[in-house]
Protein backbone atom coordinates (compact mmCIF):
# COMPACT_ATOMS: atom_id res chain seq x y z
CA UNK A 1 0.00 0.00 0.00
CA UNK A 2 0.99 3.38 -0.41
CA UNK A 3 3.03 5.86 1.75
CA UNK A 4 0.66 8.65 2.00
CA UNK A 5 -2.77 6.48 1.63
CA UNK A 6 -1.35 4.62 5.39
CA UNK A 7 -0.63 8.03 6.87
CA UNK A 8 -4.01 9.22 5.75
CA UNK A 9 -6.04 6.67 7.22
CA UNK A 10 -3.71 6.73 10.32
CA UNK A 11 -4.38 10.34 10.72
CA UNK A 12 -8.62 9.47 10.40
CA UNK A 13 -8.11 6.55 13.05
CA UNK A 14 -6.67 9.30 15.70
CA UNK A 15 -8.67 12.08 15.19
CA UNK A 16 -12.00 9.55 15.31
CA UNK A 17 -10.11 8.44 18.53
CA UNK A 18 -9.32 12.25 19.79
CA UNK A 19 -13.01 12.97 18.63
CA UNK A 20 -14.30 9.61 20.74
CA UNK A 21 -12.50 10.94 23.75
CA UNK A 22 -14.31 14.46 23.48
CA UNK A 23 -17.43 13.06 22.56
CA UNK A 24 -16.85 11.15 25.72
CA UNK A 25 -16.30 13.85 28.02
CA UNK A 26 -18.10 16.90 26.61
CA UNK A 27 -21.25 14.68 25.48
CA UNK A 28 -21.31 11.86 28.05
CA UNK A 29 -19.98 13.35 31.04
CA UNK A 30 -20.81 17.01 30.99
CA UNK A 31 -17.47 17.92 31.52
CA UNK A 32 -18.26 22.12 30.98
CA UNK A 33 -21.22 22.30 33.28
CA UNK A 34 -19.42 22.63 36.82
CA UNK A 35 -16.15 24.15 36.84
CA UNK A 36 -14.87 24.23 40.09
CA UNK A 37 -11.63 26.45 39.21
CA UNK A 38 -13.53 29.49 40.35
CA UNK A 39 -15.52 28.27 43.36
CA UNK A 40 -15.52 29.27 47.04
CA UNK A 41 -16.58 26.83 50.14
CA UNK A 42 -19.30 27.34 52.32
CA UNK A 43 -19.92 24.82 55.69
CA UNK A 44 -23.40 24.06 57.07
CA UNK A 45 -24.36 21.46 60.49
CA UNK A 46 -26.54 19.18 60.25
CA UNK A 47 -28.41 17.02 62.53
CA UNK A 48 -28.64 14.24 60.19
CA UNK A 49 -27.69 14.03 56.70
CA UNK A 50 -28.83 10.38 55.43
CA UNK A 51 -27.68 9.33 52.81
CA UNK A 52 -25.92 12.79 51.35
CA UNK A 53 -22.31 11.73 50.04
CA UNK A 54 -19.41 13.65 48.78
CA UNK A 55 -19.88 15.24 45.16
CA UNK A 56 -23.16 15.05 45.09
CA UNK A 57 -24.49 18.16 43.68
CA UNK A 58 -25.63 21.69 45.76
CA UNK A 59 -28.59 22.98 43.68
CA UNK A 60 -30.86 26.69 44.00
CA UNK A 61 -33.73 26.83 42.58
CA UNK A 62 -33.16 23.02 41.27
CA UNK A 63 -29.87 24.51 39.17
CA UNK A 64 -26.62 22.57 40.14
CA UNK A 65 -24.32 25.63 41.47
CA UNK A 66 -22.12 23.79 43.60
CA UNK A 67 -20.98 20.30 45.07
CA UNK A 68 -20.29 19.16 48.23
CA UNK A 69 -16.89 18.36 48.80
CA UNK A 70 -16.40 17.20 52.36
CA UNK A 71 -18.72 15.58 55.27
CA UNK A 72 -16.91 15.14 58.78
CA UNK A 73 -18.60 14.55 62.03
CA UNK A 74 -18.21 16.73 65.00
CA UNK A 75 -17.34 15.91 68.43
CA UNK A 76 -17.58 19.23 69.99
CA UNK A 77 -21.27 19.72 68.93
CA UNK A 78 -22.29 16.06 67.83
CA UNK A 79 -23.76 16.55 64.16
CA UNK A 80 -22.42 16.76 60.69
CA UNK A 81 -20.28 19.21 59.15
CA UNK A 82 -20.73 19.12 55.55
CA UNK A 83 -18.30 21.58 52.85
CA UNK A 84 -19.74 22.69 49.62
CA UNK A 85 -18.04 24.23 47.13
CA UNK A 86 -19.97 26.52 45.33
CA UNK A 87 -19.52 28.75 41.63
CA UNK A 88 -18.35 31.82 42.27
CA UNK A 89 -20.76 33.15 39.83
CA UNK A 90 -23.63 32.04 42.67
CA UNK A 91 -23.93 34.37 45.51
CA UNK A 92 -26.09 33.79 48.30
CA UNK A 93 -27.29 35.73 50.97
CA UNK A 94 -26.32 35.39 54.90
CA UNK A 95 -29.19 34.19 55.96
CA UNK A 96 -29.43 31.02 53.32
CA UNK A 97 -31.82 28.36 54.29
CA UNK A 98 -30.00 24.71 53.38
CA UNK A 99 -32.16 21.78 53.19
CA UNK A 100 -30.72 18.18 52.30
CA UNK A 101 -33.62 17.00 49.86
CA UNK A 102 -34.02 14.01 47.72
CA UNK A 103 -34.31 14.25 43.72
CA UNK A 104 -37.88 11.67 42.93
CA UNK A 105 -38.57 9.09 45.42
CA UNK A 106 -35.71 6.73 45.24
CA UNK A 107 -33.55 9.40 44.17
CA UNK A 108 -30.39 10.69 45.30
CA UNK A 109 -29.91 13.03 48.19
CA UNK A 110 -28.77 16.68 47.55
CA UNK A 111 -28.52 20.10 49.32
CA UNK A 112 -31.44 22.49 48.59
CA UNK A 113 -30.13 26.10 49.41
CA UNK A 114 -33.19 28.47 49.42
CA UNK A 115 -31.86 32.34 49.29
CA UNK A 116 -32.94 34.35 52.60
CA UNK A 117 -33.56 38.45 52.49
CA UNK A 118 -29.82 39.64 54.24
CA UNK A 119 -27.92 42.16 52.46
CA UNK A 120 -24.78 40.73 53.46
CA UNK A 121 -23.02 37.43 51.04
CA UNK A 122 -21.78 34.74 52.29
CA UNK A 123 -17.91 34.26 51.86
CA UNK A 124 -15.36 31.25 51.31
CA UNK A 125 -15.28 29.83 54.70
CA UNK A 126 -18.56 31.12 55.78
CA UNK A 127 -20.73 28.85 57.55
CA UNK A 128 -24.64 28.57 57.00
CA UNK A 129 -26.68 29.01 60.06
CA UNK A 130 -30.11 27.87 59.17
CA UNK A 131 -30.43 23.93 58.00
CA UNK A 132 -32.83 21.55 57.64
CA UNK A 133 -31.72 18.19 58.41
CA UNK A 134 -32.49 14.50 55.52
CA UNK A 135 -35.70 13.10 56.31
CA UNK A 136 -35.46 9.81 57.86
CA UNK A 137 -38.00 6.86 57.09
CA UNK A 138 -37.97 5.95 60.45
CA UNK A 139 -38.16 9.20 62.81
CA UNK A 140 -41.54 10.25 59.91
CA UNK A 141 -43.33 6.86 60.77
CA UNK A 142 -42.37 7.31 64.57
CA UNK A 143 -43.34 10.66 64.65
CA UNK A 144 -46.55 9.55 62.81
CA UNK A 145 -47.29 6.78 65.48
CA UNK A 146 -46.61 9.25 68.00
CA UNK A 147 -48.73 11.91 67.06
CA UNK A 148 -51.71 9.50 66.35
CA UNK A 149 -50.79 7.61 70.32
CA UNK A 150 -51.28 11.46 71.33
CA UNK A 151 -54.43 11.99 69.20
CA UNK A 152 -56.16 9.10 70.96
CA UNK A 153 -55.03 10.22 74.24
CA UNK A 154 -56.93 13.30 73.91
CA UNK A 155 -59.80 11.42 72.91
CA UNK B 1 5.80 -45.61 46.85
CA UNK B 2 8.51 -42.83 48.22
CA UNK B 3 10.32 -42.45 45.01
CA UNK B 4 6.65 -41.35 43.34
CA UNK B 5 6.30 -38.98 45.48
CA UNK B 6 9.90 -37.06 45.48
CA UNK B 7 9.86 -37.26 41.39
CA UNK B 8 6.41 -35.56 41.85
CA UNK B 9 7.56 -32.84 44.16
CA UNK B 10 10.20 -32.34 41.67
CA UNK B 11 7.73 -32.09 38.92
CA UNK B 12 6.21 -29.32 40.46
CA UNK B 13 9.16 -27.71 41.64
CA UNK B 14 10.26 -27.95 37.94
CA UNK B 15 7.72 -26.11 36.81
CA UNK B 16 7.32 -23.54 39.11
CA UNK B 17 11.31 -22.67 38.51
CA UNK B 18 10.59 -23.14 34.70
CA UNK B 19 7.91 -20.31 34.64
CA UNK B 20 9.59 -17.99 37.26
CA UNK B 21 12.53 -18.32 34.61
CA UNK B 22 9.91 -17.36 31.88
CA UNK B 23 8.38 -14.63 34.04
CA UNK B 24 11.94 -13.13 34.37
CA UNK B 25 13.02 -13.47 30.50
CA UNK B 26 9.44 -11.52 29.47
CA UNK B 27 10.49 -9.34 32.29
CA UNK B 28 13.92 -8.50 30.67
CA UNK B 29 12.21 -8.44 27.06
CA UNK B 30 9.84 -5.61 27.61
CA UNK B 31 12.91 -3.55 29.34
CA UNK B 32 14.58 -3.84 26.61
CA UNK B 33 12.30 -3.03 24.31
CA UNK B 34 11.47 0.02 25.99
CA UNK B 35 15.09 1.05 26.22
CA UNK B 36 15.56 0.61 22.06
CA UNK B 37 12.23 2.29 21.24
CA UNK B 38 14.25 5.54 20.47
CA UNK B 39 14.56 4.52 17.38
CA UNK B 40 10.68 4.03 16.36
CA UNK B 41 9.84 6.92 17.97
CA UNK B 42 12.29 8.48 16.18
CA UNK B 43 11.68 7.22 12.76
CA UNK B 44 8.33 7.58 13.60
CA UNK B 45 6.76 6.07 9.98
CA UNK B 46 7.55 2.84 11.54
CA UNK B 47 5.06 3.28 13.89
CA UNK B 48 2.61 4.76 11.65
CA UNK B 49 2.72 1.46 9.43
CA UNK B 50 2.00 -0.36 12.56
CA UNK B 51 -0.78 1.40 13.45
CA UNK B 52 -2.29 1.08 10.03
CA UNK B 53 -1.97 -2.93 10.86
CA UNK B 54 -3.09 -2.99 14.86
CA UNK B 55 -4.92 0.30 14.66
CA UNK B 56 -6.80 1.27 11.15
CA UNK B 57 -7.88 -2.57 10.93
CA UNK B 58 -9.18 -3.05 14.06
CA UNK B 59 -11.80 -0.41 13.63
CA UNK B 60 -14.70 -2.29 11.69
CA UNK B 61 -14.69 -4.58 14.48
CA UNK B 62 -14.26 -2.05 17.24
CA UNK B 63 -17.80 -0.09 16.22
CA UNK B 64 -19.17 -3.17 15.14
CA UNK B 65 -19.30 -4.77 18.50
CA UNK B 66 -19.45 -1.68 20.41
CA UNK B 67 -22.36 -0.78 18.70
CA UNK B 68 -24.07 -4.25 19.27
CA UNK B 69 -22.97 -4.46 23.40
CA UNK B 70 -24.38 -1.09 23.48
CA UNK B 71 -27.66 -2.19 22.08
CA UNK B 72 -28.11 -4.80 23.99
CA UNK B 73 -27.15 -2.99 27.30
CA UNK B 74 -30.26 -0.59 26.46
CA UNK B 75 -32.50 -3.81 25.90
CA UNK B 76 -31.88 -5.26 28.53
CA UNK B 77 -31.31 -2.00 30.94
CA UNK B 78 -34.87 -1.09 29.76
CA UNK B 79 -36.43 -4.46 30.36
CA UNK B 80 -35.33 -4.48 34.04
CA UNK B 81 -35.79 -0.84 34.92
CA UNK B 82 -39.15 -0.44 33.43
CA UNK B 83 -40.10 -2.72 36.18
CA UNK B 84 -39.24 0.01 38.64
CA UNK B 85 -41.29 3.06 36.63
CA UNK B 86 -37.53 4.26 36.12
CA UNK B 87 -36.61 3.35 32.48
CA UNK B 88 -35.43 7.05 31.89
CA UNK B 89 -31.90 6.09 33.72
CA UNK B 90 -31.37 3.06 30.58
CA UNK B 91 -28.72 6.13 29.71
CA UNK B 92 -27.49 6.19 33.06
CA UNK B 93 -26.78 2.55 33.04
CA UNK B 94 -26.06 2.67 29.36
CA UNK B 95 -23.22 5.30 29.91
CA UNK B 96 -21.29 4.22 32.99
CA UNK B 97 -21.02 0.29 32.31
CA UNK B 98 -19.35 0.75 29.18
CA UNK B 99 -17.14 3.73 30.02
CA UNK B 100 -16.13 2.09 33.46
CA UNK B 101 -16.12 -1.79 32.38
CA UNK B 102 -17.22 -2.83 29.38
CA UNK B 103 -15.39 -0.22 26.99
CA UNK B 104 -12.28 -0.45 28.35
CA UNK B 105 -12.09 -4.49 28.60
CA UNK B 106 -14.54 -5.59 25.87
CA UNK B 107 -12.39 -3.12 23.56
CA UNK B 108 -9.10 -4.87 25.26
CA UNK B 109 -10.27 -8.47 24.49
CA UNK B 110 -11.28 -7.64 21.07
CA UNK B 111 -7.85 -6.08 20.40
CA UNK B 112 -5.78 -9.02 21.71
CA UNK B 113 -7.31 -11.35 19.50
CA UNK B 114 -7.16 -9.19 16.58
CA UNK B 115 -4.26 -7.39 16.77
CA UNK B 116 -2.27 -9.70 19.18
CA UNK B 117 -2.83 -12.59 17.36
CA UNK B 118 -1.33 -10.82 13.87
CA UNK B 119 1.84 -9.21 15.81
CA UNK B 120 2.62 -12.95 17.47
CA UNK B 121 2.51 -14.65 13.96
CA UNK B 122 4.63 -12.14 12.76
CA UNK B 123 7.44 -11.90 14.87
CA UNK B 124 7.06 -15.33 15.03
CA UNK B 125 7.03 -16.54 11.49
CA UNK B 126 9.65 -13.87 10.88
CA UNK B 127 11.64 -15.51 13.14
CA UNK B 128 10.88 -18.97 12.43
CA UNK B 129 12.20 -17.72 8.53
CA UNK B 130 15.19 -16.26 10.35
CA UNK B 131 14.24 -12.83 8.83
CA UNK B 132 15.50 -11.78 12.24
CA UNK B 133 18.54 -13.90 12.43
CA UNK B 134 19.38 -11.64 8.53
CA UNK B 135 18.99 -8.67 10.49
CA UNK B 136 20.97 -8.92 13.04
CA UNK B 137 23.95 -10.10 10.41
CA UNK B 138 23.15 -7.13 8.87
CA UNK B 139 23.71 -4.63 11.82
CA UNK B 140 20.20 -3.96 11.87
CA UNK B 141 18.69 -4.81 15.53
CA UNK B 142 15.75 -6.82 15.04
CA UNK B 143 14.42 -5.24 18.41
CA UNK B 144 14.68 -1.68 17.65
CA UNK B 145 13.34 -2.24 13.97
CA UNK B 146 10.82 -4.75 14.24
CA UNK B 147 9.73 -5.26 17.78
CA UNK B 148 9.21 -1.95 19.45
CA UNK B 149 7.37 -0.03 16.59
CA UNK B 150 4.87 -2.76 17.13
CA UNK B 151 4.95 -2.26 20.24
CA UNK B 152 4.49 1.11 20.50
CA UNK B 153 1.63 1.27 17.79
CA UNK B 154 -0.06 -0.77 20.02
CA UNK B 155 0.12 1.02 22.96
CA UNK B 156 -1.27 4.03 21.47
CA UNK B 157 -3.95 2.63 19.32
CA UNK B 158 -5.00 0.39 22.54
CA UNK B 159 -7.45 4.12 24.35
CA UNK B 160 -8.16 4.97 21.11
CA UNK B 161 -10.00 1.96 20.03
CA UNK B 162 -11.45 1.74 23.74
CA UNK B 163 -13.22 5.38 23.17
CA UNK B 164 -14.29 4.67 20.21
CA UNK B 165 -16.06 1.40 21.73
CA UNK B 166 -17.72 3.45 24.11
CA UNK B 167 -19.30 6.12 21.76
CA UNK B 168 -20.40 3.58 20.14
CA UNK B 169 -21.90 2.01 22.54
CA UNK B 170 -23.73 4.66 23.97
CA UNK B 171 -25.20 5.48 20.76
CA UNK B 172 -26.40 2.09 20.22
CA UNK B 173 -28.08 2.28 23.58
CA UNK B 174 -29.52 5.51 22.17
CA UNK B 175 -30.38 4.12 18.83
CA UNK B 176 -32.72 1.37 20.80
CA UNK B 177 -34.06 2.87 23.99
CA UNK B 178 -34.93 6.57 22.35
CA UNK B 179 -35.18 5.62 18.62
CA UNK B 180 -37.19 2.66 18.26
CA UNK B 181 -38.72 1.99 22.37
CA UNK B 182 -39.38 5.90 22.84
CA UNK B 183 -37.30 6.86 25.76
CA UNK B 184 -37.91 10.24 26.36
CA UNK B 185 -34.54 12.21 25.03
CA UNK B 186 -34.07 14.93 27.22
CA UNK B 187 -33.93 12.64 30.25
CA UNK B 188 -31.89 10.04 28.50
CA UNK B 189 -28.87 12.77 27.99
CA UNK B 190 -29.69 14.90 31.38
CA UNK B 191 -29.47 11.87 33.59
CA UNK B 192 -26.33 10.13 31.93
CA UNK B 193 -24.59 13.72 32.30
CA UNK B 194 -25.25 14.19 36.12
CA UNK B 195 -24.01 10.48 36.65
CA UNK B 196 -20.94 10.03 34.64
CA UNK B 197 -18.20 12.02 35.96
CA UNK B 198 -15.13 13.04 33.78
CA UNK B 199 -12.54 12.41 36.25
CA UNK B 200 -13.89 9.29 38.18
CA UNK B 201 -15.15 7.55 35.34
CA UNK B 202 -14.05 8.78 31.74
CA UNK B 203 -10.44 9.47 32.90
CA UNK B 204 -10.11 5.97 34.96
CA UNK B 205 -11.71 4.29 32.00
CA UNK B 206 -9.06 5.92 29.49
CA UNK B 207 -5.98 4.89 32.25
CA UNK B 208 -7.68 1.21 32.03
CA UNK B 209 -7.39 1.35 28.58
CA UNK B 210 -3.87 2.85 28.69
CA UNK B 211 -2.67 -0.42 30.98
CA UNK B 212 -4.55 -2.77 29.15
CA UNK B 213 -2.56 -1.51 25.99
CA UNK B 214 0.91 -2.10 27.19
CA UNK B 215 0.09 -5.73 28.80
CA UNK B 216 -1.42 -6.83 25.34
CA UNK B 217 1.55 -5.53 23.24
CA UNK B 218 4.12 -6.78 25.80
CA UNK B 219 2.70 -10.18 25.74
CA UNK B 220 2.18 -10.10 22.03
CA UNK B 221 5.57 -9.34 20.98
CA UNK B 222 7.43 -11.47 23.64
CA UNK B 223 5.35 -14.41 22.57
CA UNK B 224 6.09 -13.97 19.01
CA UNK B 225 9.99 -13.29 19.70
CA UNK B 226 10.03 -16.20 22.38
CA UNK B 227 8.04 -18.53 19.58
CA UNK B 228 10.05 -22.18 18.53
CA UNK B 229 11.06 -21.43 15.31
CA UNK B 230 8.27 -24.10 13.93
CA UNK B 231 5.09 -24.15 12.12
CA UNK B 232 3.32 -25.60 15.61
CA UNK B 233 5.88 -23.26 17.46
CA UNK B 234 4.19 -20.20 15.79
CA UNK B 235 0.81 -21.66 16.26
CA UNK B 236 1.40 -22.09 20.27
CA UNK B 237 2.40 -18.79 20.78
CA UNK B 238 -0.49 -17.44 19.20
CA UNK B 239 -3.11 -19.21 21.08
CA UNK B 240 -0.68 -18.33 24.48
CA UNK B 241 -0.60 -14.71 23.19
CA UNK B 242 -4.67 -14.69 23.05
CA UNK B 243 -5.19 -16.92 26.07
CA UNK B 244 -2.57 -15.19 28.32
CA UNK B 245 -3.38 -11.82 27.12
CA UNK B 246 -7.06 -12.49 27.87
CA UNK B 247 -6.63 -13.90 31.37
CA UNK B 248 -4.20 -10.67 32.66
CA UNK B 249 -7.21 -8.14 30.72
CA UNK B 250 -9.30 -9.63 33.48
CA UNK B 251 -7.01 -9.57 36.45
CA UNK B 252 -5.62 -6.15 35.42
CA UNK B 253 -9.39 -5.07 35.46
CA UNK B 254 -9.96 -6.47 39.07
CA UNK B 255 -7.33 -4.93 40.30
CA UNK B 256 -7.27 -1.39 39.00
CA UNK B 257 -11.17 -0.74 39.43
CA UNK B 258 -10.18 -1.85 42.92
CA UNK B 259 -8.10 0.99 43.25
CA UNK B 260 -9.83 3.05 41.37
CA UNK B 261 -13.61 3.04 42.83
CA UNK B 262 -12.97 2.11 46.29
CA UNK B 263 -14.41 4.59 48.39
CA UNK B 264 -16.34 6.54 45.44
CA UNK B 265 -19.98 6.47 46.08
Amino acid sequence: MQRTTMDLWVGLFVIIGIAALMVLSLKVGNLNVYNPSQSYAITGNFENIGGLKVRAPVKGAGVVVGRVTDIQFSTQTYDAVVTMSLDSRFTFPKDTFASILTSGLLGEQYIGLAAGGDEVMLKDGDKVMKTNSAMVLEELIGRFLFDKAAENDSL
Amino acid sequence: MPRRIVSSIQNIGHRVIESTWRLGVASRFFILVLLKSGTSLRRFNLVIRELYFTGVLSLIIIVVSGLFVGMVLGLQGYETLQKYGSESAVGTLVALSLVRELGPVVAALLFASRAGSAITAEIGLMKATEQLAAMGMMAVDPIARVVAPRFWAGVISMPFLAAIFSVMGVFGGYLVTVVFIGVDEGSFWSQMQSAVDFRFDILNGFIKSCFFGVAITAIAVFEGYDAPPTAEGVSGATTRTVVTSSLVILGLDFILTAFMFRGVS
